[in-house]
């Protein structure tokens, strides 16, 4: 598919805030799965800083605002050629090796019912990539999606316990369960294309990865149930929704609320 | 330099000045109670100097009534009160640690040996210290101080803003000081030039240490106009505001000239003074002496906010 | 508690020839003027500023390390070894990390197992694949020695990210050389002064290839509240380098650049002091107030060095401690000259089953601990601390690793009662950048307390100075 993304998120400030700083991941991969056309990303009246690849094979980019600063808007504009693999992250080049996505964060940390969930999940199951369907099912069924049932800082645990979620907390639980069983997973964000037959969802997507022997990192979709295939665009990565997030930014200022918009519009154009 | 290691040594200065103020101010207190009662009692008069300190509130939240012994205590030892003498003087100390490095050994001993002996102080019990003890303990450490920088300070970047913050500072407290004799201390206008006023003002140079420098300077009676004369206009003496802003400019230049840049600070602090040069008694009193100390200390902070944003800030491009 | 333990001064009645001529020193000083001597030495301490701030348990605030005046010394034949023993290291502590944030051959070869380094709390993904100049991590390694005979010198653990103490080498000297000047000009000892010059060398020798003209180094401090405050400010001073917060410095344009009285004036090298989760709240905890925000993407795109590099700890965790023999034949095809002490990780179910069975002999440590805490020292402790021990020990086995109690080496201290052995332990500084250095030289550590083999200065441990006698 030929998929076009049109992305603005907008930070209000109550007052003046001295400066703003911002780390973006905000850059398709590069994979087989997917060709950028063109892709543009901007803050308005920033100053462009540091750019390079992580070990994880993501594109950041740092800019930076002087003050007085009333708001930051940062805009991706794009079009990505997509095209399904089956969840399978081909030809995408990283340093990080896969042993350290077994690591949990403060996010993934399992609890006893993320465990007791992993290893009900892959009883019988012998093959990796089965055990994985079976993780990303499992998930699936314990958290129904519900919008406002969590939040930015729900962990995996919080929200199995909860039975609800997003696809952040999905893929968190999707992560801790892959863990529990000694299966390297991590965080992914995307963006997701949902046409009006599909599921009306955020086009500001996220879902998990899991490493698996012989194929390399693997899409899994919990939320939709589902590997990623050309409905989806790939940013980046990390071991939970913090180290992967598109944007991490900071504003330089005090007692100053923030509010944010976001707007997101993914479309499909012809070939 | 880093902007925040200028920003310590100029509030070194600003405190420790401050300090000195504080302690001034409780002269005046204590040298007003002493003196026969005229129609009103003391606690007018503390209730007076507690306003003028800006101390008020906080005062009547921890004691309620101003008896003297509690507005000593909270105008000296009160670490509740950011403004006493012991609390401007621990922030100097700690100013002057983070900045350790770009201090003589005689400067960090001036202002560690004043807090060492403050914390003291501090354990000894109140009805051991005089008042006057207190007083002029605080003049000798803030003379220390003065001297070791002045002694032995390098005559860079650091030395001129530390007196920078002294000479703002010093302008800020005359000026404010002069204003509570004129303006807070004088119960009614029809008490002008009357005993009550004369003893004031005496009261006032007095803590000023300036009560024999004044004489020698106009002697004669005191009046309002010679003594505004000598704290406002006055070349000669060392705490009136046109020497202060005098010696605000003269460090300013000096940044202008080792850093090879001018800013609108040393335009704002030369108009300030110019503005001040020209000046006569008669139109400062024809305005109204509290009118016009009111927009100097306006004026003078605004000069203190743009060194703070040009210098200090680490804003400044 | 073992009996048996090297005094380095006496071999029975002989006095061993590094200390000739500090019997004749000890015995012709009167009781009363050490008195003095030692109150000179803490008004110096004091007068100076070298204090350690402890907040938050009331008193002072400013202590003082108990400075011990009899010196501890080393003949130019021990140096070498220890120099020679304590550089391979270093070398082999930054070839491992170089190894492990790049492709990982160690692991690949099966000589160190990949859990143990890539499920390491220290192990920082974000900085995989980043080859900081000079390929150098750790530029400051801090190698903990203790003595146990006269050839006998074992390490007891490496510190690759920031080791404090280096201060106390410097003053330790300094108010020596001002209390006892005959001692010098009797003594032929090298000097180790050159230290602070040394360092701002090799910090300079790691800017970042974007460095234009002479680098700017600064030091970076979490602030005034710390502990080694002291230390950040005296070597800042002797270095001739800023001194800065992480408020001092921001990013823009790729850069780092300081807030200076004169406007923004860019950084090239940036020693820090403060723990790789504070760094920048953009990459690592995003509630730091002691980092610069943004300042991991300029130093991943090589916009500034920093030493040591985020990631460094990966190389001094007490269980990778047990590797480094390992890494140094595997890296550089030697034998280690300093040995390890044996270790018993509890994570291994047969090296936990002995330590359970031998906690009373031996010593116990957290494998994240420092500063002597959460340590148990098997043979000083009374049966109700062994057994509250080994709740914690049962409770988190894969926490601890334990090593025998060795007989640490004593040297003469100065106590209540006259002069009375304690035992000591030595970190040497080892600075790795263009080339690597080693000033001759280190902070002894001394346990106060009778028998004692705790040398932390939180749990009655002081300091002494340390010399190495020139040919």
């Amino acid at each position: 598919m030929i998929l076009t993304v049109r992305h603005a998120t907008r930070y209000l400030y109550s007052a003046p805030m001295r400066g703003a700083v911002q780390s973006l991941r905000l850059f398709p991969s590069r994979f087989e799965g997917q060709n950028t056309r063109h892709w543009q990303v901007e803050v308005e009246s920033g100053i462009r800083g540091a750019s390079f690849v992580d070990g994880a094979g993501d594109r950041i980019e740092g800019w930076s605002m002087r003050g007085p600063l009333n708001e930051v808007c940062v805009r991706v504009e794009g079009e990505v050629e997509t095209h399904d693999l089956n969840g399978v992250l081909r030809g995408h080049r990283e340093a990080v090796p896969a042993a350290a996505y077994l690591r949990s964060t403060p996010a993934t940390l399992p609890d006893a019912a993320l465990s007791a969930l992993a290893e009900a999940a892959v009883a019988g199951a012998q093959e990796a990539l089965e055990r994985a369907h079976r993780l990303s099912a499992a998930v699936a069924k314990a958290i129904t999606y519900r919008p406002g049932a969590t939040h930015a800082h729900t962990t995996a645990a919080e929200s199995l316990a909860l039975g609800e979620g997003v696809c952040q907390d999905h893929a968190h639980a999707l992560i801790a369960a892959a863990n529990v069983v000694g299966l390297p997973a991590r965080y992914v964000s995307g963006y997701l294309f949902a046409d009006a037959e599909g599921v009306a969802h955020e086009a500001a997507h996220a879902w998990a990865e899991i490493w698996l022997e012989g194929l390399g990192w693997v899409g899994f979709d919990a939320a939709n149930a589902c590997c990623p295939d050309d409905r989806y665009i790939r940013l980046g990565s990390g071991r939970d929704a913090q180290e992967a997030a598109p944007i991490r930014g900071l504003a330089l200022g005090q007692g100053s609320a923030e509010k944010l918009e976001v707007e997101v519009a993914v479309g499909a154009s012809q070939q | 330099m880093l902007s925040r290691t200028a920003e310590n040594l100029f509030w070194i200065a600003r405190n420790f000045e401050r300090a000195e103020t504080m302690a001034r101010l409780l002269e005046v207190g204590a040298r007003m109670a002493l003196m026969p009662q005229a129609g009103h009692g003391y606690r007018n008069e503390w209730d007076s100097l507690l306003r003028a300190s800006g101390t008020a509130v906080g005062f009547a939240e921890k004691y309620g009534d101003p008896v003297q012994r509690n507005i000593e205590s909270y105008l000296f030892f009160d670490r509740d009160n950011p403004s006493s003498v012991a609390s401007c003087v621990e922030r100097a100390r700690e100013n002057g640690r983070i900045v350790r490095t770009a201090l003589t050994t005689q400067v960090w001993d001036a202002l560690n040996a004043s807090y060492q002996e403050m914390r003291a102080l501090e354990r000894q019990p109140r009805s051991d210290l005089e008042l006057s003890q207190l007083t002029e303990w605080t003049m000798r450490h803030a003379a220390q101080l003065r001297g070791a920088i002045d002694a032995t300070q390098l005559r860079n970047d650091g030395y001129h803003f530390l007196g920078l913050g002294f000479a703002l500072e010093r302008a800020d407290n005359t000026a404010r000081l002069l204003d509570v004799k004129y303006y807070v201390l004088l119960p009614r206008v029809d008490f002008v030039g009357s005993e009550l006023d004369n003893y004031q003002w005496q009261t006032l140079l007095r803590a000023l240490s300036a009560h024999r420098a004044f004489h020698w300077a106009y002697g004669g009676d005191i009046t309002a106009h010679k003594i505004a004369h000598f704290l406002i206009l006055n070349r000669q003496s060392p705490r009136s505001l046109l020497t202060a802003n005098g010696e605000a400019l003269g460090h300013l230049d000096a940044l202008a000239q080792a850093y090879g840049n001018a800013t609108p600070a040393q335009e704002r602090a030369r108009a300030l003074l110019a503005q001040l040069e020209k000046t006569t008694i008669e139109e400062i009193f024809d305005e109204g002496l509290h009118e016009f100390l009111t927009r100097f200390v306006r004026e003078n902070a605004g000069l203190a906010a743009l060194v703070q944003q040009t210098y200090l800030s680490g804003e400044a491009r | 508690m073992p009996t048996q333990c090297f005094n380095e001064m006496y071999q029975g009645e002989t006095v061993r020839a590094p200390y000739a001529r500090l019997e004749d020193w000890m015995h012709a000083m009167p009781t009363e003027f050490r008195q003095m001597k030692q109150a000179e030495a803490e008004a110096l301490f004091r007068r100076i500023g070298i204090t350690f701030a402890v907040y938050g348990e009331g008193g002072d605030p400013d202590r003082l390390i108990p400075f011990d005046m009899f010196p501890r010394v080393f003949t130019q034949t021990e140096w070498r070894k220890l120099e020679r023993g304590i550089k391979q290291r270093a070398r082999a502590l930054n070839a491992f990390l170089l190894d492990v944030y790049g492709r990982g051959e160690i692991i690949r070869a099966g000589r160190v197992p990949a859990s143990l380094v890539y499920q390491n709390a220290a192990y920082e993904p974000a900085v995989a694949g980043i080859v900081p100049p000079r390929g150098v991590f750790s530029h400051i390694v801090g190698v903990d020695l203790v003595r146990t005979g006269p050839e006998d010198f074992f390490v007891l653990e490496d510190n690759c990210r920031t080791p404090s103490g280096v201060s106390y080498m410097l003053e330790n000297r300094e108010i020596m050389m001002r209390m006892f000047p005959a001692l010098f000009r009797e003594n032929r000892i090298e000097p180790v002064d050159g230290y602070p010059a040394l360092l701002r060398r090799t910090l300079a020798s790691v800017a970042p290839a974007k460095c234009e003209g002479e680098p700017t180094v600064v030091i970076l401090t979490p602030g005034h509240f710390n502990s080694a405050y002291y230390e950040h400010s005296f070597l800042a001073d002797m270095m001739g380098v800023e001194l800065v917060e992480g408020a001092d410095l921001f990013v823009e344009s790729g850069l780092v650049w300081m807030r200076t009285t004169e406007g923004p004036r860019r950084v090239d090298v940036i020693y820090r002091r403060i723990d790789d989760a504070y760094l920048d709240p953009l990459c690592f905890r995003p509630d730091s107030m002691l980092g610069i925000p943004g300042l991991m993407d300029v130093y991943r795109s090589g916009g500034v060095a920093i030493a040591s590099a985020p990631g460094a700890g990966v190389a001094d965790d007490k269980a990778i401690y047990t590797l480094v023999p390992e890494m140094i034949r595997f890296y550089l095809g030697e034998e280690p000259v300093l040995q390890n002490v044996p270790t018993w990780q509890c994570a291994k179910q047969d090296d936990y089953a002995y330590v359970l069975e031998h906690l009373g002999e031996l010593v116990v440590k957290e494998v994240h601990g420092s500063g002597g805490y959460g340590m148990l020292v098997g043979p000083s402790s009374s049966k109700a601390q062994i057994e509250a021990f080994r709740a914690r020990l049962i409770a988190n086995p894969g926490n601890y690793i334990a090593q025998p109690t060795l007989a640490l080496s004593t040297t003469p201290t100065f106590v209540n009662e006259g002069i009375a052995p304690r035992h000591v332990d030595l970190r040497p500084y080892c600075l790795v950048g263009e080339r690597i250095e080693l000033v001759p030289g280190g902070l002894t550590r001394v346990a106060l307390n009778e028998g004692s083999l705790v040398v932390n200065s939180s749990q009655g441990g002081g300091v002494k100075d340390t010399w190495v006698l020139s040919e």
